[in-house]
């Protein structure tokens, strides 16, 4: 009790107050973006490199997390692997949330035909099945990071679509809406500022779930080919090509999956746990 | 053992607030509730009243807890029982009545099911013994059909059959006391009446206890046997409610009583020249909602052909019940709600009917002040932000002199300079109404239209409002649109009274004269406000025939 009252304490001269688990997870992911910026620098072997004359072999002095089904170093695979997931993911779901959330809030805001259109487009774009529109996008431009990037953002766009306009159309009914609507505001100030910070915690939080599931669709399309070439590889590519050392309890299946599980779960933590405004400012 | 009922003694709860800090809400109170009797706790949102009245129960809301002292109902401690034994007397020793009914019923159960729940949870009754009991408890409380309306869903009634239908669930496990929190407050004053006398009558025949809360004291005159006055989390004063009402001694308690006393209209009046053109002329307005029919009028139409006129200074009440369109009325004018035909002259000039047809020096001239200021204002932003938006926006103004304007306009307002960073969710009710009002001011407007800005303010609250905004009239030359269904309100401050009633208007009265309105709904609007007098519910006479055509219950 003694900790989390003297924590409370500094909180409130801050006028923030961030628990443990929240600045636990933040830490986490700075390190993997530390990882994902000085990755060439930091891997002990070159990433095609084949070091070990086993496959799938134990953690050892030389090769720390063992070695993959064609003994390479693992480790490094997965401090450069950290680039590739987290760049494309993070960058994927950025665009999707931004433009997802921004017109779902334009839609609930303008209502009438654009929100018709809007929605029935994105709809539409919804019922594609996401690993074949990745497919047919990667056999039509070929496999490169932009449109990797591109390809992601576009299914995920209408999941945020739909979630922000669900929130916004609830915030829109409030009596401080028509005060600005009858105050002459016009369509930008008005999801700007009125909307989005009502909005907000709920988008941030979708926004981490859905983090993860780019994560997840990266790795499947990495699978089938389409995803980040060989010999480099994210972490979920590094899971699906060593997943026949399961049996073996290989190191190599089991690391990169640990590196997937600790930033998804730390940016939904973070998320969770983002530092609140302590609202009673009085003194004790 | 003395022979009451309900023994609170020295009792204490404290709240924690998020920052860890813990707070003290009830601070040491004692009171007692004998066998029948009624009990009335007054006071100000914040004083406490629902969570003393809650703790018959031995429940506090989230976040409190007893923290010393005891409850004693009939002999048993409710503070130190376990929850499980607590159940057991929660529903058929007491009883609650909450505020709002509609927001206690389940929607997609009928109402029958729901009200012998208690019955069955309980084990009290067979079922057909607990519905018999159920509408001859309908019939007590003088509900329409006691035995068809069981059948019905909660929204197939209105507002005050529902809490009279909440009254029969609390009292069907046969309860020595129930909590009644403000049961009364969002009902129309033509319903409270029968709301009140229902209540009235059922517990005076079952020989039940009640714990009334309420803030409104003519309310609780007219059904308490003893007031408790309360402020701060203490008791100010007890008595008798005739001890109350005329012998107050408590500076808290004389402050209640006079925020009822009517007070005089001290306005001079303005000598009329002909010449002078009226700020705004409403002609024949025609407002609904719901898609054209063929003949171009509306699916529903709220308010029919409703002339007004408003001088420039002066001051126009529009009262009605709740659904008489009102409102709708208001948001034709502001621009909200384009109206389907009429007009609207301000200023000498014609208005657009929307609001995006008008310029922005014309939306700045008419600014509307809603209700509910806790939708009103927007909760993620700061106070700061939301007055200083309208002065960037209108005005222009930024930087330094908009920070000094903010300070004026919370100076003008009465609110201190340190609710500036605090958000709407930060303030008190009567301090939101002032941050949604200096709002408007912001524009610098020459009309304010005020929504039933008082109503969801207590007595003493909303006295400050109004008399605030008689000095802004004064030192700024507004005129006001007081919307209302409280008349006193609108009996203070307005020159002119318009009562609707249907969308219609039905009369048009000056204060002087509203002691003989002649339209049938008029009187019996006005013979429906509690009046402080104890006897004024049982001494009430009104013609049931007008009852049955106005009160559509």
């Amino acid at each position: 009790m003694t900790t989390s009252t003297s924590s409370g304490r500094r909180g409130i001269r801050l006028g923030y107050r961030a628990n443990l688990v929240g600045i636990s997870a933040l830490g986490v992911i700075l390190l993997w973006v530390v990882v994902a910026l000085f990755a060439p620098h930091m891997i002990p072997h070159s990433v095609g490199e084949i070091v070990d004359t086993d496959y799938f072999g134990p953690v050892s002095r030389d090769l720390w997390l063992g070695s993959d089904y064609l003994g390479r170093d693992i480790f490094s695979r997965i401090l450069m692997g950290a680039r590739y997931t987290l760049g494309i993911s993070l960058a994927a779901v950025s665009i999707a949330c931004f433009s997802g959330v921004a017109l779902g809030m334009t839609a609930a805001v303008a209502g009438g035909w654009l929100d018709t259109m809007l929605s029935r487009f994105l709809d539409a774009l919804n019922s594609i099945p996401s690993k074949l529109f990745g497919l047919v996008v990667v056999a039509a431009v070929g496999s490169s990071i932009p449109a990797l990037i591109a390809t992601l953002s576009v299914i995920y766009t209408p999941g945020a679509y739909r979630f922000a306009r669900a929130l916004a159309v609830n915030v829109n009914t409030m009596d401080f809406m028509v005060v600005a609507r009858i105050r002459g505001e016009k369509l930008p100030y008005l999801i700007a500022s009125e909307i989005l910070p009502n909005i907000l915690g709920p988008v941030l939080a979708d926004l981490g779930l859905r983090f993860v599931f780019v994560v997840l669709l990266l790795s499947g399309l990495s699978f089938l080919g389409l995803g980040v070439q060989p010999p480099y590889a994210d972490w979920g590519a590094l899971v699906r090509e060593n997943i026949g050392g399961l049996p073996f309890a290989a190191p190599a299946v089991l690391f990169p999956s640990l590196a997937i599980a600790s930033l998804t779960i730390s940016v939904n933590l973070l998320i969770d746990n983002l530092p609140r405004r302590i609202r009673d400012r009085s003194p004790e | 053992m003395t022979g009451n009922l309900v023994e609170i003694r020295n009792l204490r709860v404290e709240a924690t607030t998020d920052s860890g800090r813990r707070l003290e809400i009830i601070k040491g109170v004692s009171l007692d509730i004998a066998e029948g009797e009624i009990v009335a706790l007054i006071g100000e949102s914040g004083s406490g009243k629902t969570t003393i009245a809650l703790t018959l129960m031995g429940y506090t809301r989230q976040g409190c807890k007893i923290t010393g002292g005891e409850v004693r109902v009939g002999g048993v401690d409710m503070v130190g029982l376990s929850e499980t034994e607590r159940a057991g007397i929660r529903g058929t020793t007491v009883a609650y009545v909450p505020q709002s009914a509609a927001a206690a019923f389940n929607p997609a159960i009928t109402i029958m099911d729901q009200v012998v729940e208690v019955a069955q949870i309980h084990k009290l009754m067979p079922a057909a013994q607990a519905r018999a009991k159920a509408i001859s408890l309908f019939r007590a409380l003088s509900l329409p059909e006691p035995e068809a309306i069981g059948d019905r869903y909660p929204h197939q009634v209105s507002g005050g059959q529902l809490q009279r239908l909440a009254a029969a669930m609390a009292l069907i496990g046969q309860p020595k006391i129930v909590i009644f929190d403000e049961p009364t407050t969002a009902l129309d004053v033509t319903t409270q009446v029968e709301v009140l006398r229902a209540f009235k009558t059922v517990t005076r025949q079952h020989n039940i206890a009640g714990i009334y809360v309420s803030h409104d004291l003519a309310v609780v005159a007219q059904i308490a046997d003893r007031i408790v006055v309360l402020k701060d989390g203490e008791i100010r004063e007890t008595g008798t409610t005739s001890e109350i009402l005329e012998h107050a001694r408590h500076p808290y308690t004389q402050e209640l009583l006079a925020a009822f006393r009517p007070k005089a209209q001290e306005r001079v009046p303005e000598i009329e020249t002909t010449a002078n053109l009226p700020l705004l002329m409403v002609d024949q307005l025609t407002v609904g909602y719901g898609s054209r029919l063929r003949n171009g009028e509306p699916l529903v139409s709220a308010v029919q052909s409703v002339s007004l006129r408003l001088d420039r200074g002066r001051n126009l009440g529009v009262i009605g019940e709740s659904g008489c369109g009102k409102s709708t009325l208001a948001r034709a004018i502001a621009g909200i709600l384009p109206a389907h035909a009429g007009g609207i002259t301000f200023n000498g000039r014609e208005l657009g009917k929307a609001g995006r047809s008008r310029t922005r020096n014309e939306l700045r001239q008419i600014q509307i002040v809603f209700q509910h200021a806790d939708t009103a204002l927007n909760p993620a932003k700061s106070v700061e932000d939301i007055l200083g938006r309208p002065l960037t926006f209108y005005h222009g103004t930024r930087g330094k002199a908009r920070d000094a304007r903010i300070s004026e306009l919370l100076d003008l307002v009465r609110l201190p300079k340190s609710v500036r960073q605090r958000r709407p969710g930060e303030l008190s009710g009567g301090q939101k109404q002032r941050v949604n009002f200096a709002r408007a001011l912001a524009a610098e407007p020459t009309l304010i239209l005020c929504d039933e800005i008082t109503s969801a303010l207590d007595t003493v609250v909303a006295a400050a409002v109004i008399e605030l905004l008689k000095e802004l009239q004064r030192e700024l030359g507004l005129s006001y649109i007081f919307i209302s269904h409280d008349l006193s309100v609108v009996e203070a401050i307005c020159d002119e009274i318009i009562v609707m009633y249907r969308g219609q208007k039905v009369e048009e009265i000056t204060p002087v004269r509203s002691k003989v309105p002649e339209h049938p709904y008029t009187r019996l609007l006005f013979s429906s406000v509690p009046k402080l007098d104890p006897t004024w519910l049982d001494g009430l006479q009104q013609d049931p025939e007008q009852v049955r055509t106005y009160c559509h219950h």
